[in-house]
């Protein structure tokens, strides 16, 4: 096959020199940079085009695209493209002209393409799908598609509850794309060959684990709002879709060579995924469940791709990609080798978020300027008994301890992160987020003399999160707070921190409640949902995870026009009983599993995590990691 | 050593600004396996400087960046190594030692630039405008207003439009460019839509640039950036 990277259709461009030069980073939508992927369209079988739906210099920062681009790249019947959402000013211009989105590489419109693939990575990027579909010119529900319309399929975690969008999508993909694409791609080629027939081959589809066709599935709701059935309409569509998760991690396909950007991405750096999934169980993480079980990739192989990404990219620095990479057993080693290979090809090292130990801070004190860089810690949580409600394995201890040998090796700054309104959450714990912060820069002053402070202060930044309940975890029955409960916790939390000795030293941050709440209401939605997105759209709502851009007041309208009912969706205790919008969807984690996390919770008891000793969650089904490792 | 490197800028990679030209350089040095040298300090940098920024939109058969190496690679070698790992819009066309010495920076020894310039099809003037061009060329005063931040300065840009000619539908320019004086060639332009009371728009020209010179015109001195380099064997 020819991939043409040197002679490549020249000159393709979509938009008119007129309008590039009008607007703002037009290098965000000409293509071309370094390792994209270039092919002769009349070879090619299967048009795809990704969809990241956020600008440019975020969707080109994740990580998930640019190893399915690779992916399907490597195959020679499907040439893969990119597309992410044009910016707000050349939004109006291609309304107002109307110009059809296009894809990166060929500058071919979207609508001629066989897939579109949108990745679903936060609930606020939802009025920005339909954005996408709108500029597309592909009709926006998917019942309204004909024969050869392009075929939306969405994916990521948000696909774990697809269903407030279900409505403009024709499949989902649910789990890790390693795994089934090459069949869902295939099934599409056999289709194709005997006359395609989008029907038959959404139903063949709907037979692959993974792959779920809303289509095909029927609702029925009670009088009280909640759900009274779903079932699939015919008899051999399955009545569970089961993601799908890499067995063998150390092999599963990876981009070691990845794109580059010429204008600089959020992720300017190379992006090295260590492992994949969590074996810490907090109960507020979705990530920690769905990605469940975790999978280390063999450090051997780590060394070859961080060698040959660093080689293909000429990116100057490098990271590691994962939950939570203190985990990961060969971490030292890593370390080591990335330090040395680093210092030999002027490569700096991002560090993650370490546990704060006496080998992290000497790997912290190598790649980084002690005076600027400063220690993370994540307790979630202000009391040690809200802590263990949350199944937050971290202790005042080992902060303090922590802290104290970071202060003696040099640091004097620290980044605490908390959320408010979880789960049993009182007064007391939110009193100690302060207390916490204050008994931080107390330790500074008593562990360093006054003589060798040089006049410098300890910096203690604590920024709160709100909390947004989300599917598949053990506080998906959870009620969450309103707007105002919110508000009133960030200003009790603002309260105590001026009653602190050293609140001068400690700077306090909260984010939006109206976003949370919106958050909210999508992350747990059902299907009657996608009519107010596309309202909110058509009202102006767009790119809605920018601060600039949100527009709170448009959204209440909306939901009131709609006449939705947003406490019915987050203001409210689930029953264990009731049936979840997201219940069709088989994680491989039981569901008596996260009851009962439901449910010690509640008695604020700590589940160990996955290397103490198995839980019995379920993914031990999946035959791949710490599941599986004592037993090699 | 210290090496002078002369680029091409083309196609879609019109549209990427000169921050971004810079770091694609930096990357472009690691990706070729160019033995770049470093600066001191707690976060070395590639020791790289370039000549006079392009506009975006603008193309340029004529860029210069200056690096320093700190060991040996022959021209040659160079130049496949980074064209290899170079896109197609940035070709190198040449990789050449210069002196060493503040005086031969490129940045600051540049003294003349030449365009070719042409009219888009779309904004073709309705006046003959190689009659209104060389009308206003040829007088010995070529007053134009230059916007500055704060004010609006009228001067006579005559002695420093060096060349001057039409071809088909080719305009050529050589005029002063550098730290004395920088004329850009949608000034010159736009005199010549002023001369004729008509509205001039940056849109309406394609320019591309075709050398960098060093030197005083007319004079021995006077020779391109890349010609102050030779070839390392």
């Amino acid at each position: 096959m020819i991939i043409f990277k040197k002679e490549k259709e020249m000159e393709k461009r979509a938009l008119s020199d007129k309008i590039l030069l009008k607007i703002d980073k037009p290098a965000r939508y000409i293509g071309h940079e370094i390792n994209a992927i270039y092919k002769d369209k009349s070879k090619i079988d299967i048009r795809f085009c990704m969809c990241f739906p956020d600008v440019y210099e975020i969707g080109m920062s994740h990580l998930g695209i640019q190893i399915l681009y690779d992916l399907f790249n490597k195959r020679d019947d499907v040439w893969c493209e990119r597309v992410y959402s044009p910016w707000i000013d050349l939004h109006q211009i291609m309304k107002a002209e109307n110009i059809p989105l296009f894809a990166l590489e060929s500058q071919d419109n979207i609508k001629d393409f066989n897939f579109l693939g949108i990745t679903l990575q936060y609930e606020m990027c939802y009025t920005n799908i339909i954005q996408i579909l709108d500029l597309s010119q592909i009709p926006i529900y998917a019942i309204d598609r004909k024969n050869d319309d392009t075929i939306v399929i969405g994916g990521g975690p948000c696909a774990y509850n697809p269903e407030p969008i279900a409505d403009f999508f024709d499949l989902f993909y649910i789990g890790e794309g390693e795994v089934s694409y090459n069949m869902l791609l295939d099934l599409y080629k056999e289709c194709k060959k005997e006359g395609f027939n989008r029907q038959k081959f959404l139903r063949m589809a709907s037979k692959i684990d993974g792959i779920y066709v809303p289509s095909l599935y029927n609702v029925e709701y009670n009088e009280d709002m909640t759900i009274n059935k779903f079932e699939p309409i015919y008899e051999d569509v399955p009545s569970k879709v089961k993601k799908t998760a890499v067995e063998d991690f150390t092999f599963s396909p990876y981009p070691t060579e990845p794109i580059v950007p010429y204008i600089k991405a959020t992720q300017d750096r190379v992006v090295l995924e260590i492992q994949r999934g969590c074996i810490r169980g907090c109960r507020f993480c979705q990530a920690g469940m769905i990605y469940r079980p975790v999978r280390e990739k063999n450090i051997e192989q780590l060394k070859e791709i961080a060698k040959k990404m660093l080689d293909s990219t000429g990116h100057e620095e490098i990271c590691l990609s994962s939950l939570s990479s203190s985990d990961y057993t060969e971490l030292k080693e890593l370390l080591t080798f990335l330090i040395e290979y680093g210092k030999e090809k002027h490569v700096n090292i991002s560090l993650p978020s370490l546990r704060i130990d006496a080998f992290s801070l000497d790997v912290m004190s190598k790649v980084q300027d002690i005076k600027k860089s400063s220690l993370t810690f994540a307790p979630e949580a202000g009391s040690q008994r809200l802590r263990n409600v949350i199944n937050k394995g971290l202790t005042e201890e080992v902060i303090l301890n922590g802290a104290k040998l970071a202060f003696l090796g040099g640091w004097s700054k620290v980044k605490l992160y908390f959320m408010l309104g979880q789960p049993y959450e009182t007064n007391d714990d939110i009193r100690g987020i302060a207390e916490l912060s204050n008994e931080i820069a107390k330790l500074y002053y008593d562990t360093i003399p006054k003589e060798e402070r040089k006049g410098k202060k300890v910096h203690i930044t604590s920024s709160t999160s709100f909390f947004v309940p989300k599917p598949f975890t053990p506080f998906q029955w959870a009620r969450q707070c309103t707007k105002e409960e919110f508000l009133e916790k960030a200003r009790y939390t603002k309260e105590c921190m001026k009653e602190q000795i050293n609140f001068k030293s400690i700077q306090y941050n909260w984010h939006e409640a109206d976003l949370s709440v919106l958050e909210g209401l999508f992350a747990r939605g059902d299907r009657r949902l996608s009519k107010v997105l596309l309202r909110a759209y058509e009202k102006g709502c767009l790119f809605d995870s920018w601060t600039e851009e949100y527009k709170p007041w448009v959204w209440d309208e909306t939901l009131e026009e709609c006449k939705v009912d947003v406490s019915f969706y987050t203001h409210r205790e689930r029953s264990v009983d009731e049936i979840l919008p997201w219940d069709f969807i088989d994680t491989c984690v039981s569901k008596k599993f996260l009851v009962n996390e439901w449910l010690k919770a509640k008695e604020e008891l700590i589940t160990p995590n996955c290397r103490q000793k198995c839980s019995a969650c379920g993914a031990a089904v999946i035959k791949g990691g710490v599941c599986h490792e004592s037993k090699n | 050593m210290k090496v002078r490197i002369k680029f091409s800028k083309c196609g879609a990679l019109k549209f990427i600004g000169h921050l971004d030209v810079m770091r694609y350089f930096q990357k472009l040095m690691r990706r070729a396996d160019i033995p770049i040298a470093y600066s001191e300090g707690f976060s070395p940098h590639q020791i790289m400087s370039f000549a006079m920024p392009l506009g975006i939109g603008d193309e340029s058969i004529a860029e210069y960046v200056d690096i320093e190496l700190n060991s040996y690679i022959s021209s040659n070698d160079a130049i496949n190594r980074l064209n290899e790992k170079s896109v197609d819009e940035i070709r190198i066309l040449s990789f050449k030692e210069i002196p060493e010495g503040k005086a031969y920076n490129a940045m600051s020894s540049i003294s003349a630039a030449s365009y070719e310039i042409k009219i888009r099809d779309e904004n073709k003037p309705e006046f003959d405008f190689e009659k209104a061009f060389y009308d206003l060329l040829d007088k010995d005063q070529v007053i134009v207003t230059k916007q500055s931040k704060k004010s609006e300065n009228t001067l006579d840009i005559k002695p420093f439009i060096y060349e001057y000619n039409i071809n088909g539908d080719v305009i050529s320019l050589l005029v002063s460019c550098g730290s004395v004086m920088n004329i850009k060639p949608e000034l010159v332009i736009k005199a010549v839509f002023d001369s004729m009371n008509k509205e001039f728009d940056e849109y309406f020209i394609t320019i591309k640039r075709t050398e960098m010179y060093t030197g005083v015109y007319n004079e021995k001195s006077f020779k391109s950036l890349e010609d102050v380099g030779k070839d390392i064997l």
